[in-house]
């Protein structure tokens, strides 16, 4: 069982370090000829206005916390996946009732809203 | 020394690696070759015979580039955005099987896990792109950086959900017995609703056009990438053609029936009959991206979200729904 | 910047549930001097609230070369490649404009010949100028397919501009007292041939991008621009037209031999949308493509032979004292010349109305609210040339 985890161990030492090796190599080789305009972050060729730091539109935030709900649902469902066959009917219907309130969940933030982008 | 127990897996990882930096820099002179068809223009010509060694003298180059690094950005994060956008995907890479050579399967790791695994470890890909958004602090980036991630976990789920019936109607999380299930029948047949939404849910994954939100530079210029350059944004670039070809590699083993020659079973294909098979399933999957890419408009923002979160999760909740029904009503026909 | 904090409980007009007590910040973006989708130079200071936008401003001036002023320094033929400057991508037409004002001051009538070769020359340069909005449209909406077929066909133009004047952008062919030189042979013929193919390409433009599904989702119903605003801001050209108001200088204050021809007027109907949308105003563009091509047509039918140049007008012009006003319909609107004589070879004043800065001047207020990606969608409708607002 865990014998299997051994290849993929070497593979992600074999991935970290041809990646970790690129980066290394073109800092070596690379040439670096640093000047104060190269150093300055774009923003179209005007004086950058303030930075990237603010506080962001809440929309996004939004769509993070509606993800970690469905996405949790999603990994439930995939224990009753694997038995489904098994599970026969009482499976089922056990898993439609847990489909139905996330459903609903779903239906609710519809209508709050939380799908809207533009208002 | 064949014997090893060593020699086997030491093999199949080599040449595993082989084949996705192959795929993934075949993939980027694909991309340019196809567009450049399609639009009419000869792509490059000059290195090597028909460009073919285009993407040896892109690496070339992209070595002895320069770094930047804007002054006011966070330097930690921005090293090490690329290699966190890079590395998921590659990792994925390991759990796609090729073929089954002596009844057992060509894979690095044949984990019993393996589509928790790659969906799991595909999307910490996401992460490299909102730090690179973030650490460059830039508004375009980190607007690029945001869309990307929203982009990213709204799709995660309905991709999930597409899954979940395949998962359900295979009884496995093993991407070689899934390989294996489908050796009669592959699951396009049984799952063609699921097959769909999840063509549509690798491109977003993928952050590819028409859903390139990232980079979308009619609005964010370069998106999370605009201050990269050199290496770092060709580890960007290289993270996102290995995620194209582990998706493409997802869809030909959960649908495509993986390494399976139609009309011969598994146990009687010659592994490389298998891996070839699969390789073309690839190929296909990676030529449409290209296609969609040089013909299709960009998606807005808002109705890329509205795709997501209003048809394709109630269509692909529907279609688990159906699936769970039918798997049951067998189940009842078997008993009686 | 930062909003006033909403009283808990309390939802101020347009605002959700879901956004109290949750302070956010206003994120200014510059879109331009050099950016991707800004068509040149031109600089949007835009503020949006994640992806909305909530104001927009456009900035001016950063090709701004005084053409107007060198206007009143040069002699009037002198002044003529400067015109070729502004709107680069309808060179022909700016020489045209120019060249009818000249004319109205100097009282003279160009030959039938040079009257018929300036307009299908005109034309053909509409077609070349729509191509490039279409084609950059297309790259705005985020199709980079159909900019290449367009440059494609463009090509071909461009060099049949090549086979008469020689050059391919700034042409100065159309200059006072009618065009610089005859076709030469075959020329005609390549015309000709020119619109055999244009007339099969053009159905793949529409299939490809203007009947593409998201290129609709993308452009209907989007930038607005009722029928009122658009009048009361002086749009003019596509701009005018795609918001249904019909209104085309070519027809309704006929110059050179457009009132010998035959054509519609398009005016956006609201296709696939509302009347008035960036759909239609890119709608209006295509269908005056076929338009344009009939009139060429036409033009090669009817072509009389003869001289193309009045034979009065040299290299030194001297009108005598007054003012002309003439305006023609460019690509883009209404290109107006008002010039001022004092009797020497040098004019007094030359001012041109310049269609693309008017009909920008309309963009940033249809902006708010908009989504950032409908930003760029509204600047590429408008299909503006910056040499031309600068000037």
């Amino acid at each position: 069982m865990l014998a299997e985890y051994a290849p993929l161990l070497a593979w992600l030492v074999l991935v970290m370090a041809f990646v970790g090796g690129l980066l290394a190599l073109t800092a070596w080789i690379g040439r670096a000829r640093p000047a104060p305009g190269k150093a300055e972050t774009y923003e179209c060729g005007m004086q950058p206005m303030g930075d990237a730091r603010g506080r962001f539109s809440v929309h996004y935030y939004l769509v993070a916390v509606l993800f970690i709900l469905f996405d949790v649902e999603a990994l439930f469902l995939v224990l009753w996946a694997l038995r489904a066959r098994e599970l026969g009917m009482s499976g089922l219907i056990e898993v439609g009732l847990f489909l139905a309130v996330l459903a609903v969940g779903w239906l609710h933030i519809w209508r709050r809203g939380g799908l809207e982008w533009d208002r | 020394m064949t014997d090893a127990p060593w020699f086997r897996p030491a093999v199949t990882i080599l040449a595993a690696f082989g084949a996705m930096m192959s795929l993934a820099a075949g993939m980027t002179l694909v991309e340019r070759k196809v567009s450049a068809f399609i639009q009419e223009r000869h792509g490059p010509n000059r290195v090597g015979p028909f460009g073919l060694l285009q993407p040896l003298a892109d690496l070339i180059k992209f070595v002895f580039k320069e770094e930047l690094a804007p002054d006011r950005a966070n330097p930690l994060l921005f090293l090490l955005a690329p290699a966190l956008a890079c590395l998921p995907a590659m990792a994925t890479f390991a759990a796609l099987p090729f073929g089954f050579l002596d009844g057992k399967p060509m894979v690095v790791a044949n984990l019993d896990v393996g589509v928790l695994y790659v969906l799991a470890v595909g999307s910490l890909g996401v992460y490299g792109i909102i730090l690179g958004g973030w650490a460059s602090n830039n508004k375009y980036s980190l607007l690029g950086g945001l869309r990307a991630s929203a982009q990213m976990v709204s799709y995660e789920i309905s991709l999930v959900l597409s899954l979940v019936s395949v998962i359900a109607v295979s009884g496995s999380l093993n991407l070689s017995e899934i390989v294996l299930a489908q050796d009669q029948r592959w699951n396009v047949l049984v799952q063609p609703v699921a097959a769909l939404v999840f063509l549509v849910t690798m491109f977003a994954e993928t952050n590819r056009h028409p859903f390139d939100f990232a980079e979308c530079e009619p609005e964010l210029v370069g998106g999370f990438h605009t201050e990269y350059s050199g290496m770092r944004f060709a580890l960007f670039f290289l993270g996102e053609y290995i995620a194209m070809v582990v998706m493409s590699g997802f869809m030909a083993v959960l649908f495509f029936g993986g390494c399976d020659v139609p009309f011969l079973a598994i146990a009687a294909t010659p592994w490389w009959a298998g891996a070839l098979a699969m390789v073309v399933k690839m190929g296909f999957f990676l030529l449409l991206y290209v296609w969609v890419r040089w013909t299709l408009p960009r998606f807005r923002y808002d109705q890329l979200m509205y795709l997501g979160w209003r048809v394709l999760l109630p269509l692909s909740l529907a279609n688990l729904a159906v699936t769970g029904v039918v798997l049951a009503l067998d189940r009842q026909g078997a008993a009686q | 910047m930062e909003r006033a904090a909403p009283s808990p409980g309390l939802l101020q007009p347009g605002q959700r549930e879901i956004e109290l007590d949750v302070r956010t910040q206003d994120v200014e973006i510059n879109m331009g001097p050099q950016h991707p989708s800004t068509h040149g130079v031109l600089r949007v200071l835009i503020r949006a609230d994640g992806e909305i936008v909530t104001a927009a401003q456009s900035h001016l001036g950063y090709l701004h070369r005084c053409a107007e002023k060198i206007g009143e320094n040069v002699d009037w033929l002198q002044y003529l490649p400067y015109t070729d400057r502004y709107d680069y991508l309808a060179a022909m037409n700016n020489n045209l404009g120019y060249s009818l004002a000249v004319e109205k001051l100097l009282g003279i009538e160009v030959p039938p010949r040079g009257q018929y070769l300036r307009t299908l020359i005109v034309e053909l340069n509409r077609i070349a100028s729509h191509l490039i909005a279409f084609g950059t449209y297309g790259l705005d909406i985020g199709a980079f397919t159909p900019f290449f077929y367009a440059f494609r066909e463009r090509e071909l133009l461009l060099d049949i501009f090549e086979k008469i004047c020689g050059a391919r952008l700034t042409y100065s062919f159309i200059r006072p007292g009618g065009v610089f030189n005859d076709a030469p042979p075959g020329w005609l013929q390549h015309v000709e041939d020119f619109c055999r193919q244009f007339e099969k390409k053009w159905p793949e433009y529409w299939d490809l991008l203007v009947e593409n599904k998201i290129f609709i989702e993308r452009t209907a119903n989007v930038g607005i621009i009722p029928r009122d605003l658009a009048i009361a801001w002086g749009c003019t050209g596509p701009m005018l037209r795609g918001s249904g108001v019909d209104w085309d200088l070519r027809r309704d204050q006929p110059y050179l031999v457009y009132d010998r021809l035959e054509f519609k007027v398009i005016t956006g109907v609201g296709y696939r949308g509302t009347v008035g949308d960036c759909f239609d105003r890119n709608y209006v563009r295509m269908l005056e493509m076929v338009e344009s091509l009939k009139m060429v047509r036409q033009c090669l039918d009817q072509m009389p032979e003869g001289e193309v140049s009045h034979p009065d007008v040299g290299l030194i012009i001297r009108p005598a004292p007054g003012e002309a006003y003439v305006g023609i319909e460019n690509p883009r609107g209404e290109l107006g010349h008002y010039v001022v004589s004092d009797g020497s070879k040098i004019a007094r004043r030359v001012r041109v109305r310049a269609p693309s800065f008017c009909n920008l001047s309309l963009v940033e207020h249809i902006m708010p609210g908009t989504m950032l990606a409908d930003a760029v969608a509204i600047i590429g409708a408008t299909d503006i040339v910056i040499g031309e607002t600068d000037r």
